[in-house]
């Protein structure tokens, strides 16, 4: 292992360094505080200005970089620079393998003048492998965060367990798995399992198990990147919520993703000052859904025409193309949108888009998020595939996410809401707030041609009974003489509805029957 | 007028502004204009189905169909427009130039036949007086073509084209024609009406052409003297009178250096660029050609037609400019806003926000006119009319109109046909910042990134964790501009910015709506308006600054020297792939895979708003993969061809 060949040069300096330390720390008081100062210059270079440029030349930054720039300037409090790792097998008990601050920077620090606590784990020193002090580090800031009620971001880059260390790292890692999920108040997380994850093209990899024990478990060729890449994981197994160029294009995207996000789950979604008017009416929506029912058109298109200054930050933007989830803002206040994308497979929902959608609608309820949807829905897709894949269980996640969450839900029904997805899509049997229809929507089982050949099955005249079946459903009519949608609204004046609801519905105050935890379909 | 319309339409233009505004529409057919708009039967069954009284045919499709007009004579609908006689006249381009020149209108002297030894080409060569060209009769457009200016160039232009004429053609006969030089293209508007009153009413100037498609139009022409234009008129009026002209036509005249002219053609209709003579005579083109389809006399005088002022007229294309001058462009106008707050501006046009542009109909997007007392301030308004131009969502050719109406020749008069080709002889690349230019435009780059970052603190209401306030006032930047990096140091008081750059300092005022497409400023005291397209948490901004657009990425000066550190992207090898230029349909695919093709040889041909586009290859190479078939349509950027 390349992480356990310390360079050498530095590590006899540093002996000597300490070992002429040493003759002075009895004598004088001014030798420990030398003694600190160049604990911490060591602190500063981490595994060694080779490792540094090492890391340069990979198009990596280090984990001291990485935070500098995440931060407002000169706003980082570093904590635990001092501690190193206990190991004292295989060698590692030699002070030329001992790292003051270990594989890992923690501290806390400001985004945008927001309090937040980071850790970074440092490739540098031992591959960023975890100790039981690089866990108890991370710990530490955790614990400490959940006490002020902050977000902790962790900007991964380890090459997993430290070996020398055994089980003790092993704890390590429950340590920090148990920490996360269920006790903090929230994260944006850049490499681990929790919120949100993002992760870097080219140089992100994530997996359980590597390509060699693949092939030789399994006989399978695979490549890193195919294996656990970044367009893996964003495309396909829908594990990480977004891929960024390179380190310095995540940690800007970060900072203002940040900006979203309320500290704690205790707090508010943020409200930003806004310069666009909240009463702007937006002439482009009053074309934008086709003639054609079977023509597309692009979701993104209202998201964006709709929201503060067009800033729509997209989750999963490349996974489970058929929903678009995000966070953007209305009048300044954030809020989550869910939309369904006619532009892919109809904007259909299957087993991905449901629990892409389930997954966001749960974050949004969990961080006080109010939540808009855009419905365009023509069904779930059918087929064995959905079916044997077990399409009824994942589609109740998106299902039970709308019902549960006691968030403000406006519904917009852009055009098609058919059947069981219709009911899905935050309607009104879903506890939705406030649903509107445009004068495009069709609120109805399922598409005319479909209803009138079971309705009519081997009668003729079914064109003419298709007719009749628009006319009679393929309206907002029928869902707005039932008080299914609140209001058939011009499209141009959506935007302006929306922010006046926010409006009201910030006092919105709805509380489900005590429970010790719900259960979600999983 | 006080008189109700009906709108035709097709499918994909339901919601067209024309059908908005008309009293009433009917859809005529699908999106193709051989089944909608040029649909006879379609379009005589709408005037049946809402009984329309009479057509104004607008200015492409029907306008100069002779059998269009017939059959509305036949079913008693007047036909807003010349009748099928005048039509079929001008129509024709040998006939019309044979009624032309009986008429006493200049024409192009010229011969066509054999010429038998080198002798008598320079006899008809000194007949039709020099410059002359010669070429073979059988050789198309400008192939073979060579200028002679004297008697001796004449007799090695004769024994050139006479050669190749017989070995390339087999067909011995020559042309030997007045060679045009700077040729100009100007053009004089009639109005006739029904009882043999022709009036002209002055000239527009249309030189500046690509593809001999007019892109910028002006009324008066700076070219022509009062008594050119008078002859010019008074010609244009006898061949109106010639074919019983009636309604409103254009005549087309070519003008040499020497103020020289000579007939084009006629066209029988309005033309797009008629706005231009509106604005200076005062008179309203299209109510005229109604009143005179209706039978009434012209109401004016030669003497009572003015001109008053200069009009200018850009033609606002969705097409890429940097792609030939103009290759078309589709999409959806996410955001539009037309420059009306200014005054003195006229915009026609036919969508509005929402709209989409098709690959079925002619990329315009609107017809920018303005005017103005004198040539200069009309121009100065065109300048702030297309800064103020909001367009989204496509490619559009502000930036070459801006930069052709700022151009010192087009200021001064300087042009002629050949203008855009002789401008930019290697294509058009956008504005050229000069260093002053060039600061101003990194200095506002700097300044919208910081004040973007302060509006990022400004979270407004009580958080359970108080914010740390923002209390910087300067800032330490680095700002990359196509290949360099620039060093910035900026501070702020109030609105402004002083912003040290290069050596120089420029200071910044605005107010600073970051919702705003446009981003008004003061920059050095100067008033410019710059438009900001896109602004990305990386630091990438995209700013429309003199009608060109600009990426500039902003970084603090630490993040500047982090990204250094960042691998750069590789760009795939374009030469082994054929994207799409634009989007279109396949009409033809020369290749299959295993073929080899040679550099330069046609790969396939995709057609766009009427054009057909070959695409060929660079280099020599097998054919790897073909991804369209002919009849498919393909959007820009699309995979056609791959090569091994």
């Amino acid at each position: 292992l390349a992480v356990l060949h310390v360079h050498q040069s530095f590590a006899c300096l540093l002996q000597t360094n300490i070992q002429s330390d040493c003759r002075w720390y009895s004598v004088s008081h001014l030798s420990v505080k030398e003694r600190i100062e160049k604990k911490r210059k060591a602190a500063q270079m981490g595994g060694g200005q080779k490792r540094i440029d090492a890391q340069h030349q990979r198009g990596k930054l280090t984990a001291r970089e990485r935070v500098e720039l995440l931060l407002d300037p000169e706003s980082f409090v570093e904590t635990d620079m001092f501690v190193e790792h206990r190991c004292s097998d295989f060698g590692m008990e030699q002070d030329a393998n001992k790292f003051p601050g270990d594989s890992v920077v923690t501290g806390r620090g400001r985004i945008n003048g927001r309090l937040v606590y980071v850790f970074s784990q440092d490739f540098t020193v031992f591959g960023g492998s975890l100790s039981g002090a690089h866990a108890q580090k991370i710990c530490k800031i955790m614990d400490q965060a959940l006490t002020v009620g902050a977000p902790v971001i962790g900007l991964n880059d380890s090459g997993g367990a430290r070996i020398q260390e055994g089980v003790e790292s092993l704890a390590g890692y429950a340590d920090i798995f148990l920490v996360h999920p269920s006790d903090l108040p929230h994260h944006g997380s850049l490499c681990i399992l929790t919120h949100l994850m993002l992760c870097l093209q080219d140089t992100s990899y994530l997996f359980i198990t590597g390509p060699d024990v693949v092939k030789s478990v399994t006989n399978e060729d695979v490549t890193q990147e195919e294996l656990g890449g970044a367009k893996t994981h964003t495309a396909v197994s829908g594990v990480a919520h977004r891929a960024f160029e390179n380190d310095v294009e995540a940690l800007l995207y970060l900072r203002d993703f940040f900006n979203f996000l309320p500290l704690s789950n205790q707090d508010p979604a943020p409200i930003r000052e806004c310069q666009d008017p909240s009463d702007r009416l937006v002439k482009s929506l009053d074309t934008v859904v086709p003639f054609e029912s079977t023509k597309a058109y692009d979701m993104l298109d209202i998201i964006h025409a709709i929201v503060d200054e067009g800033d729509f930050f997209e989750i999963m933007p490349t996974y489970a193309k058929n929903i678009v989830v995000g966070f953007a803002r209305m009048n300044g206040r954030t809020v989550g949108i869910v939309g369904n994308q006619p532009k892919v497979a109809s904007g259909c929902l299957d087993i991905n888009s449901s629990v892409k959608g389930a997954r966001f609608v749960r974050f949004c309820d969990a961080f006080n998020i109010p939540i808009i949807t855009f419905v365009d829905v023509p069904g779930f897709l059918p087929g064995t595939a959905q079916e044997y894949g077990g399409i009824i269980r994942h589609g109740a996640k998106l299902l039970f996410a709308f019902a549960e969450a006691t968030v403000p839900k406006i519904t917009i029904i852009t055009r098609k809401a058919y059947g069981g997805a219709y009911d899905v899509m935050s309607s009104k049997h879903l506890r939705g707030d406030m649903n509107y229809a445009w004068p495009t929507a069709e609120v109805a089982v399922m598409g005319a041609k479909g209803a009138v050949q079971i309705i009519f099955r081997g009668k003729e005249n079914q064109a003419e009974a298709e007719a009749e079946y628009v006319e009679k459903f393929a309206n907002p009519f029928p869902a707005a003489v039932r008080g299914f949608v609140d209001d058939i609204i011009e499209p141009a004046t959506t935007r302006k509805r929306i922010c006046r609801d926010l409006e009201v519905l910030a006092s919105k105050k709805q509380v489900n029957p005590w429970k010790k935890h719900a259960n979600i379909p999983l | 007028m006080g008189i109700q319309t009906v709108a035709v339409h097709s499918d994909v233009d339901s919601n067209a502004v024309h059908v908005k505004m008309a009293d009433e529409a009917v859809c005529v057919g699908p999106a193709p204009t051989s089944k909608s708009y040029l649909n006879m039967d379609a379009i005589m069954d709408a005037i049946r189905l809402t009984g329309a009284q009479a057509v104004h045919p607008g200015y492409g499709f029907l306008s100069e169909n002779k059998d269009f007009a017939k059959r509305l004579a036949a079913v008693g609908v007047t036909f807003i427009g010349p009748d099928t006689h005048a039509i079929q006249a001008m129509g024709d381009k040998i006939e019309s130039k044979l009624i032309a020149k009986a008429a006493k209108v200049n024409t192009i002297p010229g011969f066509d036949g054999v010429v038998k030894t080198a002798e008598d080409a320079v006899k008809i060569a000194q007949q039709i007086g020099y410059p002359v060209m010669i070429k073979a009769s059988a050789g198309g457009g400008g192939k073979g073509m060579r200028i002679a200016w004297n008697d001796e160039e004449t007799r090695e232009g004769f024994r050139f084209s006479s050669q190749e004429a017989a070995s390339s053609f087999g067909d011995d006969r020559l042309l030997i024609e007045k060679y045009i030089d700077n040729p100009r293209h100007i053009e004089i508007q009639v109005l006739a009406d029904k009882h043999g009153n022709v009036l002209w009413l002055n000239e527009r100037e249309c030189s500046i052409q690509r593809r001999n498609q007019k892109v910028v139009e002006e009324a008066p022409s700076m070219f022509l003297d009062a008594d050119t234009r008078r002859v010019m008129g008074e010609q244009a009026v006898q061949l109106a009178k010639a074919v019983k002209y009636s309604s409103a036509g254009t005549v087309e005249f070519l003008v040499d250096s020497k103020k020289n002219f000579y007939f084009l053609e006629m066209n029988t209709r309005l033309q797009v660029e008629h706005p231009v003579t509106e604005c200076i005579t005062g008179l309203d083109l299209v109510e005229q050609m109604i009143r005179i389809a209706k039978g009434y006399q012209l109401q004016q005088k030669q003497e009572d037609i003015p001109i008053n002022g200069w009009a200018i007229e850009s033609r606002v294309y969705a097409e890429d400019p940097f792609k030939s001058f103009g290759l078309p462009s589709i999409g959806r106008l996410s955001q539009y806003q037309e420059p009306l707050k200014l005054s003195h501006v006229r915009v026609d046009s036919g969508i509005e926000e929402g709209s989409d542009i098709n690959i079925y109909y002619d990329p315009m997007i609107s017809k920018l006119v303005t005017y103005g007392a004198t040539r200069a301030e009309a121009l100065a308004r065109m300048e702030d009319a297309l800064d103020n131009y909001v367009i989204r969502g496509v490619t559009h050719n502000i930036p070459l109109l801006r930069e052709i109406i700022t151009h010192p020749r087009f200021v001064s008069g300087d042009i002629s046909t050949n203008f855009l080709p002789e401008v930019y002889p290697e294509g058009f690349k956008g504005h050229h910042l000069d260093e002053d230019r060039c600061r101003e435009l990194l200095a506002s780059a700097a300044a919208l990134h910081v004040t973007s970052q302060l509006y990022s603190h400004k979270i407004l209401g009580t958080q359970r964790v108080s914010s740390a306030p923002m209390d910087q006032n300067n800032w330490e930047l680095c700002v990359e501009l196509g290949q360099e990096l620039h060093d910035i140091e900026i501070s702020k008081s109030g609105n402004s910015y002083i912003v040290k750059v290069d050596g120089g300092q420029v200071e910044v005022c605005g107010d600073w709506n970051l919702a705003s497409p446009l981003l008004p400023l003061t920059i050095n005291g100067t008033c410019r308006m710059l438009q900001c397209l896109s602004k990305e948490s990386s630091g990438n901004i995209v700013l429309q600054y003199m009608g060109t657009l600009f990426k500039v990425r902003v970084l603090s000066k630490l993040t500047a020297k982090l990204n250094s550190y960042m691998p750069e992207k590789v760009s795939e090898d374009t030469s082994s792939i054929l994207r799409s230029p634009m989007p279109g349909t396949v009409v033809a695919m020369s290749v299959k895979p295993g073929d080899t093709v040679a550099d330069g040889q046609e790969i396939c041909v995709i057609e766009a708003m009427k054009m057909q586009n070959s695409l060929t290859a660079v280099k020599q190479a097998k054919v790897k993969s073909v991804h369209c078939q002919p009849g498919e349509t393909v959007g820009e950027g699309d995979l056609l061809v791959e090569l091994e």
